[in-house]
Formats: structure tokens, sequence, C-alpha cells
């Protein structure tokens, strides 16, 4: 089968144009073999006036443009304005991600840092203008893709996109003499001259721009290549490094060995006497009275303290104390009922009271410290407070809120 | 090949005549009025001066190694240039009596009182500071007389072996070209600020120096050629790949110079960032923008064009900008060490500018009157002169 293959490729590469040509003619062919012979050639056929002829060289001649009469070449226009393209989108890209849709203090540094935009600016200003230089060569002034062109699958072809360098006067052109033409080549010494004549195909059809078997077999290789590489990355290749997802990282995991540091242990301890961010070591556990004595609540009633306070109280107390304090919350009948905290005895405590209970805990009721900050602990006090007066609520209130 | 040698107009000698003695005059007032400030501006006349010399020496030496042939009717040029190599030796002696002003890490209570100068001390002490020097400077030396006693010889004799022979120098030469003009970068200019390091500063004054080297060929090449000194006016691709070279090379230099910053910018140390403020306090902060626009921006737009890269107009006034461009560089990277408070550009600072291209004009014209502008019998001149892009 395989041997079957590589006889069909062979065959397929060395074919000649087995379609048959037309009498009619396309144009004649010259070939040279030197650079300079085709560069002076060309400059000789646009001398004489001939407008409907092209060269084909097995790589860019520098100065061709001017030899064959095409002024200064437009391309460096499509390569800028591309480019300049890149460098604005580029840019947009990052100040939109950085300091709109996702932004984030790095290093101290402002959300959109321009140096640190530079490369990728520059990196895609040359990805544009690179793919706008190549497509702009190629379609907007190469016309391609050439699908049927009378010179493909010719013995001409096959010399310039190897070791020769050809030209090509079409037969239509209106200065075409068919002796003028030839005494042209001799004069510049072409080595070869060959007529090129237009398939059957030519006359009668239209190449579409896109061959269905061409076309099929571009979807058809990305659609394999896409799940070639899903597959490979995510299963062939999950566990090899560098392709792991960055499951594999150099960083110390808590709890585990390390050899950098000579007691091997891999976490480190805090500097004596640290205090984690927040939670200030509480200095009267056990002490109500001069906690009530000491404390004084240091958050003031704010419309954004209250708001905060109840936001906490909802979370942690109204499971047990119930949304409005009443002690009739969601655990009721699982948990010991707290009391009221509209009794007397709770109106009249201090804040320093309250602050107390929640830090210290209360016989079953037990400390709050590590779930709710400070400043936190301060703020449901005073939203306690508000629950209380609200429950005292008069009809003077009314009034007062108009 | 049809070369006369013609002698250069006079006018050029009047001009480098001119520049150079009124610049020695307002050297030596400069010395008299302000020593200090005079040491500096002579250290970056001296460092701009390297700049074209050991540059232009590098470019020789490139043409050799990499075979190229389109620069081989104007390698003369370059060498021309080089020899300024033999007068840097001269040329040094005023800086090392200046050293105590230029440089702090020379002063004995600095060293006495600064722990990372003592950890700085083997390297960064007087005696091998100037041993360094004197070294780098040999090398120089030795390499500018090989390559030009090649050259001269093969004018005579045509002998193909002395090019053979001058690409092994330059296998060695372009190794040590890049150590020593990284040394003297660090030597001279870096350890204006002891305390302050980059890995990077010796690649950003190399870039310079061939911006600057290119841009003084360049500059000489149209002038001559155009005015049909050269050749009889060579025709081809050649503007054009000096134009591309010079283009290539201050993108390069660019390149670096946004690097060093991006990554001072990026890791925000204090030991490096301090240099950089430096440069933006005061009116420095204008300079350094200004840096980007003359040396970067304006000359980057004008070569940009495929048009502008042939027309010797153009390429005239470019290369001489270039130049400007790489003074103003080197003034950037050594004055703020003594205009702390902003920058100062005063006749003292020009006359040492005048020294600078008066010496550079006189040099070339005493080198163009004995010797052939062109190497007419290089193996590779035929295929320079008829050099094609393809
Ligand atoms: C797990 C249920 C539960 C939660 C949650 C809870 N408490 Fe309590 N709380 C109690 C119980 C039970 C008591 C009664 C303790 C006792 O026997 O003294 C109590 C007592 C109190 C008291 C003292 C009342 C008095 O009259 O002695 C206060 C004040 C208090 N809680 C406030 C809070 C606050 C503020 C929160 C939210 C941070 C909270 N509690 C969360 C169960 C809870």
């Amino acid at each position: 089968m395989i041997k079957n293959l590589i006889n069909k490729i062979k065959e397929f590469d060395t074919a000649e144009d087995k379609e048959r040509r037309s009498s009619k003619l396309y144009g004649k062919a010259a070939l040279y073999n030197t650079p300079n012979q085709i560069t002076e050639a060309a400059a000789v056929v646009a001398g004489s006036g001939y407008k409907k002829f092209d060269v084909y060289t097995p790589y860019p001649l520098h100065g061709m443009d001017t030899a064959m009469g095409m002024g200064a070449p437009k391309i460096g226009y499509v390569s800028f304005i591309l480019g300049i393209t890149g460098t604005s989108l580029a840019l947009l890209m990052m100040i939109w991600m950085s300091t709109i849709d996702y932004p984030n203090i790095i290093g101290g540094k402002p959300f959109f840092g321009l140096p640190a935009g530079i490369p990728i600016t520059f990196e895609s200003t040359v990805l544009l203008c690179g793919i706008a230089t190549v497509l702009g060569l190629l379609v907007l002034f190469s016309k391609m893709p050439k699908l049927n062109s009378p010179l493909n699958d010719t013995d001409f072809m096959k010399h310039v996109t190897s070791d020769k360098y050809g030209l090509v006067i079409e037969a239509d052109d209106e200065k075409y003499i068919e002796s003028d033409v030839l005494k042209l080549f001799a004069d510049t010494k072409a080595y070869e001259v060959q007529d090129i004549y237009f398939r059957e195909s030519n006359l009668t059809t239209k190449t579409p721009l896109f061959d269905k078997k061409f076309t099929g077999a571009i979807i058809g290789t990305a659609i394999l290549t896409a799940v070639v590489s899903y597959f490979t990355l995510n299963y062939v290749l999950y566990d090899v490094v560098p392709f792991d997802w960055m499951r594999q990282q150099g960083r110390i995991d808590s709890q585990s060995k390390s050899d950098f540091f000579p007691n091997k242990s891999g976490m480190r301890e805090p500097v004596t006497g640290t205090v984690a961010r927040g939670f200030m070591p509480y200095e009267y556990a056990g002490m109500p009275d001069s906690a009530v004595k000491l404390l004084a609540n240091p958050v003031p009633v704010t419309k954004k303290s209250l708001e905060r306070g109840q936001d906490r109280y909802n979370i942690y107390c109204s499971p047990c104390h119930g949304y409005f304090g009443d002690g009739d919350g969601r655990m009721r009948d699982q948990f010991p009922k707290p009391p009221s905290l509209h009794t007397e005895k709770a109106k009249n405590w201090k804040d320093g009271n309250f602050f107390h209970v929640m830090t210290n805990g209360q016989n079953v009721m037990p400390s709050y410290a590590e779930q709710v900050s400070k400043d936190d602990r301060w703020a449901i006090v005073n939203y306690i407070r508000a629950l209380q007066r609200a429950k005292d609520a008069g009809e003077t209130d009314l009034e007062k809120a108009k | 090949m049809d070369y006369n040698k013609k002698p250069l107009p006079p006018v050029v000698g009047k001009i480098g005549f001119g520049l150079l003695g009124v610049g020695l005059l307002l050297m030596i007032l400069a010395f008299v009025v302000d020593t200090k400030r005079a040491y500096f501006d002579y250290l970056w006349m001296y460092m701009f001066l390297v700049s074209i010399g050991a540059g232009s020496l590098a470019l020789v030496a490139l043409e050799y190694l990499v075979g190229a042939t389109w620069s081989t009717p104007f390698r003369r040029i370059s060498e021309f240039l080089a020899s300024l190599i033999p007068l840097l030796v001269i040329l040094v002696i005023p800086l090392i009596f200046g050293m105590h002003d230029l440089f702090h890490w020379t002063h004995e209570s600095t060293l006495a009182s600064d722990p990372l100068l003592q950890a700085k001390e083997p390297y960064l002490n007087v005696q091998f500071f100037l041993i360094r020097t004197a070294i780098i400077l040999f090398i120089w030396v030795l390499f500018y007389f090989l390559f030009t006693r090649n050259s001269m010889k093969q004018d005579i004799s045509g002998d193909p072996l002395l090019t053979k022979q001058s690409i092994k120098f330059s296998a060695v030469f372009a190794i040590l070209f890049i150590f020593t003009i990284t040394f003297i970068a660090i030597d001279w200019m870096m350890t204006l600020e002891y305390h302050w390091f980059s890995t990077m500063f010796g690649v950003y004054y190399f870039a310079g120096t061939i911006v600057a080297a290119f841009a003084a060929a360049t500059f000489c090449s149209v002038m001559l050629n155009e005015n049909g000194y050269l050749v009889s006016k060579i025709k081809n691709n050649n503007y054009y790949s000096f134009a591309t070279l010079l283009f290539g090379f201050n993108v390069f230099w660019a390149y670096i110079g946004f690097s060093q910053y991006m990554l001072i910018w990026y890791a925000d140390i204090p030991e490096e960032t301090f240099w950089v403020m430096m440069r933006m306090k005061g009116s420095w902060s204008y300079f350094s923008i200004g840096l980007i626009f003359l040396h970067f921006v304006i000359p980057f737009l004008a070569l940009l064009p495929r048009s502008s890269k042939v027309k010797p107009k153009l390429l005239v006034v470019m290369s001489v900008w270039l130049l400007l461009a790489h003074a103003y560089d080197l003034y950037w990277i050594i004055m703020p060490s003594y205009f702390t408070e902003g920058f100062v550009f005063g006749w003292s600072e020009l006359g040492f500018l005048m020294f600078a291209f008066g010496l550079i004009i006189t040099v070339f014209k005493i080198r163009a009157a004995k010797t052939n502008l062109v190497p007419v019998r290089d193996p590779k001149l035929e295929a320079g002169l008829n050099f094609h892009l393809n």
C-alpha cells in the first residue's frame, strides 16, 4: 500500500501536463541564465512598449521592479499601515485588559505600564506587518492564486522555479508581432525560447477560486491538526514537562520537606511575636469586667459600617440569634436557644460587653474571633444597637423619618 | 575600474583645522575656568573618539570576517577613521590626571567608608584600572597596524594572501573587540556611578559605537563618491546597504537601550533605579525624552522608506544626524554625574565637540593625502564595484 502511495506521489510530481493544449497561443517565453541578463531583458522589453509581460525568477531580484518599469513598489505602504494597525491593536488590547477588564496591581506599577507593554506591541507590529507583506504581495500585487494559469505544469515553470530566469510576453499584447519578439529575445541573449499554448479548459471554463478538493484538503488538515494536538497535549503528553499544564511547579507545598533549609522543614516559622494581619491578640480573655471598662468602640456609626455589620451579623449570628436578635434563629431546637438581645440587661450593656462575648465566647456560644475580624465585630455591635433601637421605635420616629 | 587619485579639496582641511583650533582654544579656556567640568567634557569627547576610532576598526574587521564585498570600495574610509586609535593613546593621558575629579571611587575616604566599594576594590582600584586601559589601547593599536599594514601592502603587491591573513586577524579581533569595548564602557563610564551596575551597559555602548562608525563611514563614502573621488561614481546597491545597516544598527541600539531601561523599571531595585532617576531630574527628563526621539524615532522614520535608502542627500543628512545623536547619547550617559541638577550645554561643551570633529576631519585629511581612497588591488574590489543585491 505504501509503495503504491509513493508511486502515486512520484507520478504526481513528475506529471507532465496531461491535458491537451489548444492551438491558441498564450505567449512566448524566454529563459535566461543569469540575473543580470534577465534584468536587462526586462528593461528592453519594457522599453519597447510591451505591456502584457511578466518575469519569473526562482527568488526575488532587487531592482526588477524598476527594470520592468513598474515605478516605485507600493507594498511598503501595505506593510506600514498594517504595522501601525498592529501597534495600535496591541496597545488598545493591553490598555483594555489591564485597566478595564482585569485591573491588577503588579509590583507597585500602574495598571498599565508602557515599558511592560512595549515588547508585546513590538511583536504584534512585526507579526501583522509580516503577514500583511506576504499576503499583500501574493494577493494584491501578484493577483494570486492563479490556479489555472497556462504556464502551470510547463517545462518553463519547472525551470524558473529552480535554475533559470524566465520572461513571458503574452500574445494578446497590442505590440505583439512574432518576428519582433523573437528578435528581441535573441538580442537579449535568451538561452531558450518556448511557445506556451492555452489549455482547452482555459478557453471554455473558468477555474473557481475555491477548488473543492483544495478547500476540502485545507479544512481537513485544519481539523486533523486540531484533533491531533488536542489529544497529544491532553492525553499523550499530559505528564511530560513542560506540557503538563504547569502542574509541576518548583514551589514547596505546606507541610512538606525541603532540603534547602537546615531543619528540612519546608514551612518557615514566623519571627517570635509575629501577629497575623487583622488578628490582634485579645488581652481580656475571661475578663469581661475589664473588657467592659477598657474597651471603646472604634468604629463610627455610618451607613457603610451599619451595612457591613448587618452583612456580618446575618452571616455569623442570625443562624442562632435570628435576623432581629429575638433568639429564634434557624438553629432553634438543634442548639440551646440563646437569650433575646432585647432584654433589659442587653439594652443596658456597654459596647464592650458585646465585643467580649463575640471575641471570648460565653458558655455554649463559641468565640467568633477567628471568623469575624476585629473591626467587623465592632460593626456588628453597632448593628445590634440599631436592632435594639428599632424594636423600641415609637410614633415620633415616624415624624423624624419625614 | 578607473581610479585616479585626487587630493581632497582644500576646504576640508580648512574646516578641520578651524574646528580643531577653535576647539583647542576653548578646551584650554575650559580647563582654566572650571577644571572639573572640563574633565567631564573631556571624557565625553574622548568616548566619542573611541566610538569612531574603535568602531571603524571593528567595521574593517567585520568586512574581512564575513567576506562582504559591497563595502570593499569604501573600506579605506573606515581605515582612515580608525587612525584615531593611535591618538587615543596620547589623548588618554589628561584623563588619567583627571581621575580624581571624575571618579569618586578613587578617593581614599570613599573607600574607607563604603563597604560596597570595598567589595568591588579587587577590580576597581586605580592600578588595575590603568592596566586594563593600557591593555585595551594596546590591543586596538596592534590590530589597527596589522589591518592597515596589510591593506597598504596590498595596494602595491595585490597579493590575495594578505586578505586571507587579515581574515584571520579579524576573527581574533572580533572576539577581542567585544571584550575591550565592554570593559572600556564599564571602566570609563559605568564607574562614574560606581554603585550602579547594568549587565547590558557594554552592549549598549557597543551598539552606539557601531551606529556612530557606520554613520561616519556613510557620510564620508557618500560625499566622496558623489563628488567623484572614488572609482567613477559607484551606482549600484552600495548606498542601499549602507542605509539598511545604519537603520538596522540604530534599531539595535534602541532595542538594547530599551531593554536596559525596561529591566530596571520592572525590577525596581534602588541600586539600579537611581541611575535612571538621575536622568529624570529637572531638565534631564526632557533630555532623556529627547534621546528617544533624536536617536531613534526620527532616524527610524526617515530611513524607513525604501526610497529614502538610495537618496544620497538624505543619507548625508541622516549620517551627520546620527553622529550628533551618538554624541548626545554619550552626553546623556556621562554628564548627569556632573550636572546633577539639570543639563547644561555651554561654550565649554561646544569646544570639546568642535575639537572632536576637527580632529576626525584632520586625521582623515592627513591619511587621505598619502593613500589611495580605494583599496585598488583588493581581490574583492571588482565584486564590490559590481555589487547588486541579488
Ligand atoms: C451557634 C449558635 C450561636 C451563634 C451563631 C451566635 N450565638 Fe450568641 N449566643 C448563643 C447562645 C446559646 C447564647 C447563650 C449563652 C449563654 O448561655 O450564656 C448566646 C449568647 C450571646 C450573647 C449574650 C446574651 C446574654 O444576654 O447573655 C450575645 C451578646 C451574643 N450571643 C451575641 C452573638 C453575636 C453578635 C453573634 C454573631 C457573631 C452570635 N452571638 C452568634 C448562640 C449563638
